[in-house]
């Protein structure tokens, strides 16, 4: 039987009006919230543990568990940070989820931010997307005037700010502390941990990052309940997810899916690989994530499953790569982008991601030395479980999962071109004879 | 300092926004930039100064971050993700014809200071590749005939409309938004447009129902 779709988030997506407070409102938006303040904050985080909620922006970390480490009663303000800072190569689903539906994102803010005791809230948007800040910015507003933030809330006695804060460029910034760097005013540099934020985040004070599709997530929880969130995807994988799907798939796109949906299925949904091309190769979340194959296209879009297959579910957006495509020139690019992204502060990254990616470059223009993957090999350990922040291991992972799977290719790199072996016009979606 | 005093009035409602003035730091970096076009040896005895920072200490933070410009940009912005994905999906294609036809190289600008070009990383974007911006605003599956036609508009001064997203402005005007972001223009474009809605579109055509049971519908 075929996974059904299942539009949660994406339900009313084709309203003219769906990122406004009326079009939310007229779907039973800003319902979870009085529900919600009706609750003992403790309950909410209750509720949300007991639904098994996992972190969208790639780690999986149990939500509810992350919410119930801020420490009560301590008599330090608390924090909530939205993590709106999506730049992973291969996801884009919280910018569609902030264009189409922001004010799912900021009932969700409402409500985590009273669960958490936070009466200071930020959504840090990467600063290249002045559409989804525009749309995240004007849903705060209007939740303001009709009196779901500010002084108390509803009569609840709660108060909330919220402010909506514009990044700057810089990928790292998507790293939990590197975000929490940036949004005091500094370089966007992560942070040794312990202590993690949940202690000591914003300003030195408990605080909670949370995924923006994370937190969208909330307000559906709180209307519908746990055995309805349960209901969807698998014990350790609850729920249901948006994947995007991109590459060379006929219709490239938002699918919004239970968790433990396969990749085929998704495909299917997709339309399938364009006319007369071949999968070759493909990435569940990211290009942080190690690649699969065709082999792997009927396991569950899972956290245990992925993890099982050697990679992981990272953030569900899925990348496919048909036959015209040179693993040597996908991965050399990838590894151009952690070299570029690399924030310095660490040595086995900053040092690590320029010696690989100068290396790959000489298999790339088709004259590397064979022993130099080996090298290459070696770099990839020193930097792996080394460096300061996952930004390192990412970087570390393109090339041993490319080589476990296509090996032949690197050693072809040593005499000949990537574009050479693989014509770069045929990979395209804009003319040649292989369209979309 | 050439910055005007509604500038002046603008820093202090963005630090106004904040629990800790230093926190206004990028945004106000946005603003020297969208006033200056770049962001100046003033633009950041500006921040130091609202801030109480050194310039420093500004000047640390305003080069870790590829959006802020430390040379003169061009009226436009055009950025064209080459990350691999858009890559071979054409994005090179499309970034050499860009090249090719403005005469310029990466982080350059125009002599006539009308274009400065960049190669973008993920945009997040990838299910509408190749991925264009301009002023950051998408241009999405772009081709080197799109581009260039809304090269050409821009250049005679007609409309060139975001595919998803309000009618181009300028980089100025985009910088502004970035500090200060109710602009107006959240009405603009489309909620969702085709590919938004691929998984919606499809779920309806496979007749699933909707499984919010707010709505009143069950599975």
């Amino acid at each position: 039987m075929t996974t059904p779709l299942t539009p949660i988030l994406t339900a009313h997506w084709d309203d003219p009006d769906s990122y406004t407070i009326g079009g939310y409102s007229r779907h039973g938006g800003y319902s979870a919230l009085p529900k919600a303040l009706a609750m003992e904050p403790d309950a909410v985080i209750g509720l949300v543990k007991d639904t098994g909620l996992r972190g969208r922006g790639g780690a999986g970390f149990p939500t509810g568990l992350k919410w119930s480490f801020v420490p009560q009663n301590d008599g330090k303000p608390h924090y909530l940070v939205i993590n709106a800072d999506e730049s992973e190569p291969g996801a884009c689903k919280d910018i569609p989820l902030m264009l189409a539906n922001p004010h799912a994102l900021v009932e969700g803010v409402v409500i985590t931010s009273y669960a958490i005791r936070a009466n200071h809230a930020f959504i840090y948007i990467r600063g290249e997307v002045p559409h989804a800040i525009r749309r995240v910015e004007a849903a705060v507003r209007e939740a303001y005037a009709a009196g779901h933030i500010g002084q108390n809330i509803h009569g609840s006695g709660f108060n909330l700010e919220v402010v909506v804060h514009s990044g700057a460029g810089a990928y790292i910034c998507g790293e939990e502390t590197a975000l929490l760097d940036s949004l005091e005013g500094r370089r966007g540099q992560p942070r040794l941990k312990p202590p993690f934020p949940a202690v000591a985040g914003l300003y030195a004070s408990p605080t909670v990052v949370n995924n923006a599709e994370t937190i969208a997530n909330i307000p559906y929880i709180v209307r519908n309940g746990v055995d309805w969130f349960r209901s969807f995807g698998t014990e350790k994988s609850p729920g249901f997810k948006l994947f995007s799907v991109s590459g060379h798939v006929r219709n490239p796109g938002v699918y919004e899916a239970p968790l433990g949906i396969t990749m085929r299925e998704l495909l299917n949904y997709a339309g399938g690989m364009r006319e007369g091309s071949e999968l070759k190769f493909w990435i569940p979340g990211g290009s942080s994530v190690p690649m699969l194959t065709p082999d792997h296209l009927d396991l569950p879009l899972t956290y245990e499953s992925m993890a099982e297959a050697g990679t992981m579910l990272g953030t569900a957006t899925p990348m496919l790569f048909d036959h015209t495509v040179s693993v040597v020139k996908a991965v050399t690019r990838w590894n151009e982008f952690y070299k570029h992204e690399s924030c310095g502060k660490c040595t086995p990254c900053r040092e690590g991601t320029g010696w690989m990616t100068g290396l790959l470059e000489t298999f790339e223009a088709g004259h590397g030395k064979e022993s130099d993957l080996t090298v290459i090999d070696d770099i990839c350990g020193q930097i792996a479980g080394r460096s300061f922040c996952a930004l390192g291991d990412a970087a570390a992972t393109p090339f041993p999962a490319a080589m476990k799977y296509f090996r032949d290719e690197f050693v072809a790199g040593t005499h000949t071109a990537a574009d050479d072996a693989f014509n770069p016009v045929a990979s395209t979606v804009l003319t040649g004879a292989v369209t979309r | 300092m050439p910055f005007a005093d509604s500038t002046r009035e603008e820093a202090r409602e963005i630090i106004a926004r904040y629990p800790e003035t230093r926190s206004a730091l990028l945004p106000l970096l946005h603003l020297v930039q969208s006033a200056e076009g770049s962001v100046t040896p003033d633009g950041i005895a500006f921040c130091a100064e609202q801030l109480d920072l050194t310039t420093a200490e500004v000047a640390s933070v305003a080069t870790f971050y590829t959006m802020y410009k430390r040379h003169r940009t061009g009226r436009h912005h055009i950025g064209v993700c080459t990350n691999t994905l858009c890559a071979v999906l054409g994005g090179d294609t499309v970034w050499a014809s860009l090249s090719n036809e403005l005469g310029i190289g990466h982080d350059e600008t125009t002599a006539d200071g009308e274009f400065s070009i960049e190669r973008i990383e993920c945009q997040a974007a990838c299910t509408h590749a190749p991925s264009v911006t301009i002023n950051w605003e998408f241009f999405d599956d772009a081709t080197p005939a799109s581009l260039s036609d809304a090269v050409a508009k821009l250049r005679a001064g007609e409309d060139v409309q975001s595919t998803r997203g309000p009618a181009i402005r300028d980089f100025r005007a985009t910088e502004r938004t970035l500090a200060l972001p109710d602009d107006g223009l959240a009405a603009e474009g489309p909620s969702a447009d085709h590919r938004m809605l691929a998984g919606l579109n499809a779920a309806k055509a496979n007749g699933l129902p909707l499984r919010d049971t707010a709505e009143g519908a069950t599975s």
